[in-house]
């Protein structure tokens, strides 16, 4: 009978906790928030795939969220772990890995993307946070490597669509083979042919602002890549007087907007300190240039990206910042 | 408000930083009250950073208030003295709110106490000199020495040691602290409100000891009524009030000088490599009583605050009460309180033992509620560099957090672990809510261990 009074008479009483400072926490902001910003962010660019590409847009984007999801349940089972569907990261990773392929691609193409990218290109490292490499362009460049075909500029196409967008070919691929100049309008509004989310410009470019507002993407990586094809177009055009392909047409046109935003501002992949990210940014935006000028591909982003995402470990030390008070 | 940085040498603030909840509306109201003389106190031998002070009476004596009952043990030390009149008890050991456990001299109560208004007029009370021309420098620092003063912010890092002329590093500037950028805690903001002559006067004090020409007051602009009454006692005396935005960590030291002057203290050096002395604004009080009134530091202002107490309060209490007497001089502990921390929310020291002694380093005790440690799960850094954009030092927390879990001290190292204060900016900012400020600890013990061997 005693005893029952004083358990009664603990409950009652506060239970003190200690634990080490700091005691109050940021709690607007977590993980999964910032998953959510970038999901947000992708809005507009998804609704403009659906736009032009509607069905095929469509399928791709469910396959592959799909895919990375039941991807992500699997191999963090099989490691043992909780899944972490719910911190959004994997969700993230198939809406930009969809919006990185053709329409036109079968659908086998995107579920091993999607595999390759959660199995190899995160999980196999050690899951969220312990990635060298983007895990979407990791999933995209093993695809685009083993089934050249569906994947090449060609693939693109498909004459007998329905659709108006995928019935021409690509401008970057148009004017790598032909000269042909796509008017710079439909490279900014979107109405062209391409990957499913890196035709609209302006789509990019609103979704990336809010990104970069909510900082949730730092602004010296996409502010590092544009400033990067802006001075090596600019030198192109210069050089090459007569290009009807002009620094604007480098900017509106391919994956670049798109990279710059979303895929190059992966955090765990690029630098942590803001001169690293602008040194990152500058890499990917010269690669990028070199790649379209200088190589076979039509395009250079995804290269680019997981070129630079190899060194970021070295950018990271080379750029330790000075600590206030220090030499 | 018209004097920003109009003639300080610095921009007024510093870079990164973060903006936790102010929650000063608890105690800001509360008039500071004298706490009822306690029938015992229990004084920690170490009450300051630097060697333990060592008893110079022994057990059954009886003491009066402000005797003095232990000597410094060294020079970077201060003096004890009794809080109250008493008999002196056999020295045992006592656990402090930072978990050390110290050895600590009882005092029971016994005949005559000087308490409520007295104690308040004893302290506090009479004139206050606007100027310092009575005393030389050493008679201040000797006062100050033989008070056994420290730093009241919280450090305790005892205060004559700024002050000892040194010819090297002559000081130009003296800055007076009364940022108090800790959440919830008001003990200064009452001081500045309530008392600003003999913080006025206690600048003025330390600007003679020290042979500076400059005396600023840092107060955070969120705090306009104490600029505006420390504006008005300080007119005519030469001394400047600084109002910088409010920013955490706005009152640590090496923040405030930059904010003020411009200049950087070097790593591992002190604000006197820079010409600068820092003080906080009840030191600067308590120096004020040492040299006017001859008053040892017996006490001082506490706020005990939070939504997990009743009613919080700014008490002026005797060192080596028990933190428990203060809770229950406040109504005692809500329901639904969960955490008990000997200073402010970000650097604070959460304890359980309510017979731990207020030492000369206690501020404030915060309690907080359930509601107030909401937290997330931990989850995987996705290096997002939000740590990096809020250190007020320019580190990489996550790097040096990481290296430290790995126990790679090499590395640590390289990230500059050590130029860490542990202010808390970066796990308070953390999306994924990692322990960094604790990971940082066990990396510094991790390179002090492997420097010693």
């Amino acid at each position: 009978m005693a005893k029952e009074i004083q358990i009664r008479e603990s409950a009652e009483a506060p239970v003190i906790h200690v634990a080490p400072s700091p005691h109050l926490s940021h709690t607007a902001q977590t993980t999964r928030t910032m998953m959510r910003d970038v999901l947000i962010a992708l809005a507009p660019v998804t609704g403009m795939a659906l736009y032009v590409f509607q069905a095929y847009a469509l399928r791709q984007l469910a396959i592959c969220v799909i895919g990375c999801l039941a991807a992500e349940w699997i191999f963090t089972g099989m490691r043992g772990r909780r899944a972490t569907l719910w911190d959004f990261s994997a969700a993230v990773t198939g809406v930009i890995l969809a919006l990185s392929l053709p329409g036109t691609a079968p659908w086998y193409i995107g579920v091993i993307a999607s595999f390759t990218a959660i199995g190899i290109g995160k999980v196999i490292f050690g899951g969220l946070g312990m990635n060298i490499f983007n895990p979407a362009m990791v999933g995209r460049a093993f695809v685009m490597i083993a089934f050249a075909g569906a994947m090449g500029a060609a693939g693109y196409q498909d004459a007998s669509s329905a659709v108006d967008a995928i019935s021409q070919a690509t401008p970057m691929d148009a004017f790598k083979q032909g000269g042909a100049i796509a008017p710079l309008s439909a490279l900014f509004w979107g109405n062209t042919n391409g990957s499913l989310g890196e035709t609209s410009a302006i789509a990019c470019l609103i979704g990336g602002l809010y990104l970069c507002i909510r900082r949730t993407a730092s602004w010296e990586i996409p502010a590092g890549v544009i400033g990067a094809v802006v001075v090596l177009g600019g030198i192109a055009n210069l050089l090459n007087p007569e290009s009807q392909w002009t620094v604007l047409h480098h900017i509106l046109g391919g994956a670049l907007l798109f990279g710059a935003f979303f895929i190059a501002t992966d955090p765990v992949t690029s630098p942590l300190t803001p001169k690293g990210k602008l040194i990152f940014g500058t890499g990917v935006g010269a690669l990028i240039m070199l790649l379209r000028i200088f190589s076979g591909y039509p395009e250079g982003v995804m290269f680019a990206v997981l070129i630079m995402n190899s060194i970021t470990p070295l950018i990271n030390r080379w750029t330790i910042p000075r600590p206030l008070g220090g030499k | 408000m018209g004097l920003k940085f109009k003639g300080f040498g610095g921009s007024g603030s510093f870079p990164h930083g973060v903006h936790p909840p102010e929650r000063k509306n608890f105690s800001g109201a509360a008039v500071i009250e004298v706490i009822p003389s306690p029938g015992q106190v229990l004084l920690p031998l170490l009450q300051n950073v630097g060697a333990p002070a060592k008893t110079s009476v022994k057990a059954k004596s009886e003491v009066k208030m402000g005797d003095k009952i232990a000597d410094a043990g060294g020079f970077v030390s201060a003096p004890l003295h009794a809080p109250i009149a008493g008999k002196v008890g056999k020295t045992g050991v006592c656990t402090l709110t930072n978990g050390r456990h110290v050895p600590a001299m009882p005092i029971r109560a016994e005949g005559e106490q000087i308490e409520g208004k007295e104690l308040w007029e004893k302290i506090f009370g009479g004139q206050w000199p606007k100027n310092a021309d009575k005393y030389s420098p050493k008679e201040i620092v000797d006062a100050i020495q033989a008070a056994g003063i420290v730093g009241l912010g919280g450090a305790a890092f005892p205060t004559h040691v700024k002050y000892v002329p040194n010819e090297e590093k002559p000081i130009d500037t003296v800055l007076i602290n009364g940022c108090e950028c800790e959440p919830y805690l008001t003990s200064d903001y009452r001081m500045m409100l309530e008392v600003p002559d003999p913080i006025i006067c206690g600048s003025l004090l330390l600007a003679k000891a020290s042979g500076a020409k400059d005396v600023i007051i840092g107060v955070e602009d969120n705090k306009p009524e104490a600029v505006e009454v420390l504006k008005k006692a300080a007119a005519g005396t030469g001394i400047q009030i600084a109002v910088l935005p409010t920013k955490y960590p706005q009152g640590s030291e090496k923040q405030l000088i930059l904010a003020v002057t411009g200049r950087e203290v070097p790593l591992g050096g002190l604000p006197l490599d820079v010409g600068v002395a820092v003080s906080n604004v009840s030191t600067t009080a308590a120096i004020a009583g040492a040299v006017v009134k001859g008053n040892p530091l017996t006490h001082r202002v506490v706020s005990v605050t939070g939504a997990g107490v009743q009613t919080p309060k700014n008490l002026l209490v005797p060192f080596g009460i028990s933190i428990g007497e203060l809770i229950e001089a406040c109504g005692g502990l809500t329901k639904d309180a969960t955490r008990m921390v000997a200073g402010g929310p970000m650097m604070g020291f959460a304890f359980s033992d309510m017979n731990s002694p207020v030492t000369k380093g206690t501020s404030g005790i915060t309690i907080l509620t359930h509601e107030d440690l909401k937290k997330e799960d931990e989850t995987s850094c996705v290096r997002c560099g939000r740590c990096v954009d809020v250190c007020p030092m320019n580190l990489v927390p996550t790097k040096i957090a990481m290296a430290s879990r790995h126990r790679d001290t090499e590395l640590a190292q390289q990230y500059n672990i050590m130029a860490c204060f542990e202010c808390g900016s970066c796990a308070y900012i953390c999306p994924a809510n990692l322990p960094l400020v604790q990971l940082v600890r066990t990396g510094k013990a991790e390179v002090i261990a492997a420097g010693k061997k």
